[in-house]
C-alpha cells in the first residue's frame, strides 16, 4: 500500500471538516475489512484514512420507541451480541452473523457493508426491508436517504466529497412483523452470496393477512433490489403457499443477475424464488412468535 | 510524505511502544517492527485467518488492522498463550493430536481456538467449525485441528 495519513478525530465536526477538506482523497476507516484490502490492491486510492471509531456518533447503538439508531462504525458482533436489539432485529442479526468470519464480524460494520455498496453485502437487503434510512452528514449539514436508494453502482453509493455516513436508523418493528435473511452459498461459510433475500412481512392481529410486506435481494443485480411488486402483491392477502408463491416468482422477475464465476443467470433467478420463498415463511413465523 | 507514528500500545499484557507508517498494518508492525514473528502472514486480506491476534478482547485479523488503530489497546498474541509453567492446553492439545504439518497456520489457530474455549470450552464439533471457520488450513483436512480442540476442551475444563 502507498503511504497514507491516518487521523482519527473525535468528534463529528472534526471528522466533517477533515473530510471536506480532502474531498475524495479521504476515505473513512471503520472496521477496515473492504478499505484496507481495496486500497492494498489498487482498486482504492486515498491520501488520508479518517478512523471513524473514536466519534461518538458513530458508535453508539440507540434502541427506544423510535427504533434502532445505529453508528455507521458499530462492528457486526456488538450488533449480535446486543440481546434487545438481537430480539427486536432478528432478521438483521441474520445477516450480521454470517458476514465473513468471526475475525472479520469483531470489525467489520453494518455501515461499512453499506457504503461498500457491493451488489452482494449481505446486511443491506435486511437493512432495507426493515425501512432503513441513511443518516449523512457533510459539509451542508444533514440530510436522510432510504436505504434502497443509498447504493448506485456497485462499489459507489450516493456520497458526495466530504460526506459522512453516521447512522443507520431503522424504525421501530411494527406490531405483528417478522423479518428474515437468507443466502445461497455453495459452501457453508465464508463466501459471497450467490443470491441473497430479506422478505419483511407484518400480519394483521390475527396472523393470518399479510398487511404489508417488503423484499430485498442481493447480489443479482449491480445494486440491492427492493423488489416492490413482489412485496406490494402479498399486500391484503391471507397467509397462503399460492400468495407466497406468486411473491417469490415477482422477486425473480425484479432480479437483474449476470452470469459469472459465482452462478449463472439462470440459477440466481431460481434461487431469488426459492429464497424469498424460505424467507417469507420464515418472516411470517417470527411475526406469529412461532420463531 | 507521512512521517512515522509513535503508537503506544500493550502486547500479552506488557507495554510495547514502536514506530510505524500509518499504512502498516498490525501484522506488519508485530513482525517487522517489534520483532514478534509468531503471528504469520497469509492471504493479506483477511481470508485466511493465519496473522489472528486478539484486539481489545476480540479475535481479529491482524492484517485488516492498521498498527497506529492499536494505540492504546491490548493486543493479544501467539507468544502470550503459552505460560512460565509449559504450554498451554490448546498448545498441548495440537501437539498431541498431531494437528499441525508445515504450521504456518497453526499460531491463528490456536489464538482462535483459545477465544473460543476461553468462554466455552464445552464447545461442540459443530461450533468449533463454525468459529473456526475463518482460519485456513492446507494441509491437515482440519479434522485432526478439531479434534485436538475438543481435547483442549475437555483439558480446559478438567
Amino acid at each position: 500500500m502507498r503511504a497514507i495519513d491516518y487521523t482519527a478525530p473525535t468528534s463529528l465536526s472534526e471528522a466533517v471538516s477533515i473530510m471536506a477538506a480532502h474531498g475524495d482523497r479521504a476515505r473513512p476507516l471503520a472496521g477496515g475489512t473492504d478499505v484496507l484490502v481495496q486500497l492494498r490492491g489498487g482498486r482504492r486510492e486515498a491520501d488520508v484514512l479518517l478512523d471513524t471509531k473514536k466519534i461518538p456518533e458513530l458508535n453508539g447503538i440507540k434502541l427506544d420507541d423510535n427504533g434502532l439508531q445505529l453508528g455507521a462504525a458499530v462492528a457486526c458482533y456488538q450488533v449480535y451480541q446486543n440481546e434487545a436489539v438481537a430480539a427486536a432485529y432478528p432478521g438483521l442479526i441474520d445477516a450480521a452473523s454470517l458476514i465473513g468470519s468471526i475475525q472479520i464480524q469483531g470489525r467489520a460494520s453494518i455501515g461499512g457493508n453499506l457504503c461498500n455498496a457491493a451488489p452482494s453485502g449481505d446486511s443491506i437487503p435486511p437493512v432495507i426491508t426493515l425501512g432503513g434510512e441513511a443518516h449523512i452528514n457533510g459539509p451542508n449539514g444533514w440530510r436522510t436517504v432510504a436505504a434502497e436508494d443509498f447504493c448506485t453502482g456497485p462499489g459507489r453509493n450516493v456520497l458526495q466529497d466530504g460526506e459522512l455516513l453516521v447512522a443507520i436508523q431503522l424504525p421501530a418493528p411494527a406490531a405483528n412483523s417478522g423479518t428474515a435473511y437468507l443466502r445461497f452459498i455453495p459452501r457453508n461459510e465464508m463466501d459471497i452470496a450467490v443470491a441473497g433475500v430479506s422478505s419483511t412481512v407484518t400480519l394483521d392481529a390475527s396472523g393470518q393477512t399479510i398487511q404489508s410486506a417488503r423484499i430485498a435481494l442481493a447480489s443479482v443485480g449491480p445494486t440491492p433490489i427492493l423488489a416492490t411488486a413482489a412485496g406490494d402483491s402479498l399486500a391484503g392477502q391471507a397467509v397462503s403457499d399460492e400468495a407466497i408463491a406468486e411473491a417469490g416468482r415477482l422477486a425473480s422477475e425484479a432480479a437483474t443477475p449476470i452470469t459469472d464465476m459465482r452462478g449463472t443467470i439462470r440459477q440466481r433467478h431460481h434461487l431469488v424464488d426459492v429464497l424469498t420463498r424460505r424467507t417469507l415463511n420464515i418472516a411470517i413465523r417470527r411475526a406469529r412468535g412461532e420463531e | 510524505m507521512p512521517g512515522l507514528v509513535h503508537v503506544t500500545t500493550t502486547i500479552n499484557g506488557n507495554q510495547a511502544d514502536f514506530l510505524c507508517e500509518p499504512r502498516q498494518s498490525l501484522l506488519e508492525c508485530l513482525r517487522d517492527v517489534v520483532g514478534m514473528t509468531g503471528t504469520k502472514e497469509g492471504c493479506n486480506d483477511g481470508n485466511c485467518g493465519a496473522c489472528t491476534v486478539k484486539l481489545d478482547g476480540r479475535i481479529v485479523t491482524s492484517c485488516l488492522v492498521l498498527g497506529v488503530e492499536a494505540q492504546g489497546g491490548e493486543v493479544d498474541t501467539i507468544e502470550g498463550v503459552a505460560s512460565a509453567e509449559g504450554l498451554h492446553p490448546v498448545q498441548q492439545a495440537f501437539l498431541e493430536n498431531a494437528a499441525l504439518q508445515c504450521g504456518i497456520c497453526t499460531p491463528g489457530f490456536i489464538v482462535a481456538a483459545k477465544d473460543l474455549l476461553e468462554t466455552e470450552p464445552d464447545a461442540d464439533e459443530a461450533r468449533i467449525r463454525h468459529w473456526l471457520a475463518g482460519n485456513l488450513c492446507r494441509c491437515t483436512g482440519y479434522d485432526k485441528i478439531v479434534r485436538a480442540v475438543i481435547d483442549a476442551g475437555e483439558r480446559m475444563q478438567a
